[in-house]
């Protein structure tokens, strides 16, 4: 019989989840839970997990933590109260393109520029899934959605250069196909003090990959197989070679910065407080 | 404690403390920021945390998240810091999660006059986050108020797990005046579980008071916090039922104790055939307005809401069946007139004193228009 | 006895904050003081304007009406507001900033600015000065008073100098 020992971490009675079938969200939901498990610091008791609003921003109800499914675009100024509140608490937060990169685009960098002890996974399915397939700021040029019907125009963010330059201490993306490279990339991220990104590719058949032609779920799965290049690969990569749909995947980003708890405490220690 | 000269906003802060505010978060906006600045110096000295924000949005997010995490949590603003403020205002009546918005009153709409006394936000404060909803608005006259009306704002939040509106206005918040602050308040406790997961504990299931005993993160509950509609258990529901229930008891858990919460500042009614109805700095204009009437042989009385919603329906009413008429004077075009209006329901007259040109009310204007009232009555 | 000032100003004169120790002084002295203040958006060089009300009674309205006492710091502010003036009342000029006295019988003129910067170096000191002003003119508040409370609000390593600026002022008139 297969190992499920992950399956503790999940609400049974309130499963199955709401993702529609070869959705992505589960394998990413799946990867963290399996990084926690990896973890002796992070416990049920002691983790928070904390969520925007869209598809990927459901996962907190699944997961048996205390959860909190805030507002679109607002985890990360929440999940930053419950840190600087209770700093010995482990705090994760999950959202999704539209919801980190668009309305909570301001908070996200404010995020990354504070270093708060933060592991924030942006599960990226290109689009606005939940309500039913709009472009977001990470839809690729050219790739259709309801309001963009005749492909889009809009040049879309790197999250994950995005993050670098605002300050975030790890930075790192991955797919839904690469589970295994996916999990132990959470896992790193999880052990960093300090703000991590990580960036998860998912696949969205229903909005996205139907309306693009992109085929089944598993072909969509294939298609992060073939076009996804490692990082250390990517970097060896001539220019005239990085093209298409080719991608680079891996640890981007890491650096050793005083995360904000550790920085505030100093400033209680100065004021004198103590802490309480 | 002898008696010392403070500044309003900066009361606000030391009632916010004294009532065991131990999180704020808050961005720059005139002429609330003193409440802030006092708490960037004076929370980490008892260990608690300050922190600015990007925006008035993040302000909001990030006491309620701590809020969650078991501190009692204050932010303030003004002018339009409130109108970005308001999706999680909503988001704080959903979720029940307590906490204390200032709202340092300027002269609106948008930009305005930032640094102008204004009570233009008298509704917005009752109705500025989207749905049906209850909040609990509380407002002060005096620097001395303004501390205890804090006190009172982190109690109320606490205790009916519900977003306090703390309404106070340019004219008291930048003001300074002697005061004699208690060493000591009365603090509400953070509500608790009474039973155990094992028990069957449900985060959102009503105490006897309808006020659900929502743990603190990080206790081992394992709670669910959304700003879905959600049933007891803390999860969304799709049913009409429980859409229906939520929402009524989130009204309810308020109704029931308005008795308690709405009060209202009355002098000089034994004998008033009329009385100006006012509120935060203006009453203090409409006190002085009312004492020179007085002298004059008028009998009129002097009404001053403290708490603003719910509003004191009962208490204008019946104050209304023995009064010719009633002056409301308010720094704006009029809107808490209106509430006063629905309450009165027809007994008496009822006149709007209104000023909205960034100068507060001198008192001969109130009594200008206790004079005018009086002639239309007599006219009639 | 209600006595009403008014200080005026621009921005970065200190107006705001004589006026704040003015009633810390009067608060100290077991009375009832409010002070309010208005003013421009800048930081500097803007309209400034601020009032206290001392009475031992209680005070309700915070407006001064007809102010007992008026400090003008600039010709602009002596020209706005020495209009409601109590006729009894006096008016306080600084004698450099303010070459134009306005049509009232009261005045003391005092060359508040030049003596800060002739005997501290600093127009910085200048609304220490007025209050040295301010406490002779009005006899509301005792001189040791007003040394402890500007003691208590200004930077430690300048209370000299401003013991020396209320001295001047004090002197001066």
């Amino acid at each position: 019989m297969i190992e499920r020992s992950y399956e503790k971490f999940f609400r049974q009675n309130r499963l199955p989840h709401l993702w529609c079938p070869g959705c992505g969200n589960g394998i990413v939901m799946k990867a963290i839970v399996q990084a926690i498990e990896k973890n002796p610091n992070f416990t049920q008791d002691n983790t928070v997990i904390v969520s925007g609003i869209g598809c990927s921003s459901r996962a907190s109800g699944y997961m048996d933590f205390d959860t909190l499914h805030t507002a679109h675009g607002r985890a990360i100024p929440f999940a930053t109260g419950v840190k600087l509140a209770r700093p010995e608490l482990n705090v994760i937060v999950i959202t999704g393109d539209g919801d980190c990169t668009a309305i909570g685009g301001n908070h996200f960098i404010h995020g990354c520029r504070r270093n708060v002890d933060l592991t924030v996974i942006l599960f990226n399915n290109n689009i606005y899934g939940m309500t039913g397939g709009q472009a977001s700021p990470m839809t690729p040029l050219g790739k259709k959605a309801t309001t963009a019907p005749y492909g889009s125009v809009d040049r879309p963010f790197d999250a994950c250069k995005l993050a670098e330059a605002a300050g975030a201490t790890y930075v790192a993306r991955s797919t839904a196909f690469h589970v295994q490279h996916l999990v132990k990339t959470i896992e790193d991220g999880l052990n960093n003090k300090g703000f991590s990104f990580i960036e998860a590719l998912v696949q969205c058949p229903t909005a996205y990959g139907r309306r693009n032609k992109m085929g089944d779920p598993a072909k969509m799965m294939a298609w992060m197989r073939d076009n996804a290049v490692m990082k250390t690969a990517w970097d060896k990569l001539p220019d005239d070679k990085k093209v298409g749909d080719k991608f680079p995947i891996g640890l981007f980003y890491k650096a050793e910065s005083v995360d904000y708890d550790t920085a505030y405490q100093k400033v209680i220690d100065a004021a004198g407080g103590g802490k309480q | 404690m002898s008696a010392r000269l403070m500044q309003g906003n900066e009361a606000i802060a030391e009632g916010a403390l004294k009532a065991g505010v131990r999180f704020f978060g808050g961005y720059p906006i005139t002429p609330s920021t003193e409440i802030a600045e006092s708490l960037a110096k004076l929370l980490p000295k008892v260990g608690g945390t300050f922190v600015q924000m990007e925006d008035e949005i993040a302000s909001m997010g990030v006491v309620l998240g701590a809020s969650l995490a078991g501190k009692k949590v204050l932010t303030a603003s003004s002018g339009p810091g409130i109108s970005l403020k308001q999706e999680l205002i909503g988001y704080a009546s959903a979720a029940e999660i307590p906490v204390v918005i200032v709202n340092v009153q300027r002269v609106g709409p948008s930009t305005g006059q930032p640094t102008a006394p204004s009570q233009g936000d008298v509704m917005q404060a009752r109705w500025g986050t989207h749905g049906d909803h209850s909040i609990i608005v509380l407002s002060s006259w005096s620097v001395r108020e303004a501390f205890d009306i804090a006190v009172k704002a982190v109690n109320y939040a606490e205790r009916f797990r519900t977003p306090v509106i703390l309404l106070t206005d340019e004219i008291v918040g930048h003001l300074r005046e002697n005061v004699e602050l208690p060493n000591e308040v009365e603090i509400y406790p953070r509500r608790a579980p009474k039973i155990s997961r094992a028990e069957g504990y449900e985060p959102y299931a009503p105490d006897e008071d309808l006020v659900p005993n929502v743990a603190n993160f990080g206790e081992g509950y394992h709670i669910h916090v959304t700003g879905l509609i959600h049933d007891e258990t803390g999860f969304p529901s799709g049913s009409p039922k429980v859409t229906r229930e939520a929402i009524k008891r989130m009204h309810d858990k308020i109704s029931r104790a308005d008795d308690e919460i709405i009060e209202v500042h009355k002098e000089f009614m034994d004998d008033a055939e009329f009385a100006v109805v006012s509120f935060g700095g203006t009453a203090r204009t409409a006190y002085e307005a009312v004492l020179n009437a007085r002298k004059r042989g008028i009998k009129v009385g002097f009404v001053r809401l403290i708490t603003i919603f719910p509003f004191a329906d009962k208490i204008i009413r019946e104050l209304s069946k023995n009064l010719r008429g009633l002056i409301v004077a308010e720094l704006n075009f009029g809107q808490l007139v209106n509430e006063v209006e629905r309450a009165v329901a027809g007994q008496c007259a009822v006149k709007l004193c209104a000023k909205y040109d960034m100068t507060i009310f001198e008192p001969e204007e109130i009594e200008q228009s206790i004079d005018e009232l009086i002639a239309e009555v007599n006219g009639q | 006895m209600r006595k009403q000032l008014r200080l005026s100003g621009s921005g970065g004169q200190g107006v705001i904050t004589a006026a704040i120790i003015f009633a810390e002084a009067a608060v100290s002295e077991g009375k009832n003081a409010v002070q309010s203040q208005s003013y421009g958006p800048e930081a500097r060089g803007g309209a400034s304007k601020s009032e206290v009300i001392i009475d031992d009674e209680k005070i309700y309205h915070p407006h001064v009406k007809t102010p007992d006492y008026v400090l003008a710091m600039t010709q602009k502010a002596a020209d706005k507001y020495f209009h409601d003036l109590n006729p009894d009342g006096v008016l306080i000029l600084d004698d450099d900033l303010v070459p134009t006295s306005p049509d009232f019988k009261n005045i003391i003129r005092v060359p508040i600015t030049k003596l800060a910067v002739e005997k501290l170096g600093r127009a910085l000191f200048a609304n220490i000065v007025a209050l040295g002003v301010l406490v002779k003119v009005t006899k509301l508040v005792d001189f040791e008073t007003i040394k402890k409370s500007v003691a208590h609000r200004v930077p430690p390593h300048t209370v000299e100098q401003n013991m020396t600026a209320l001295q001047l002022g004090f002197d001066a008139v």
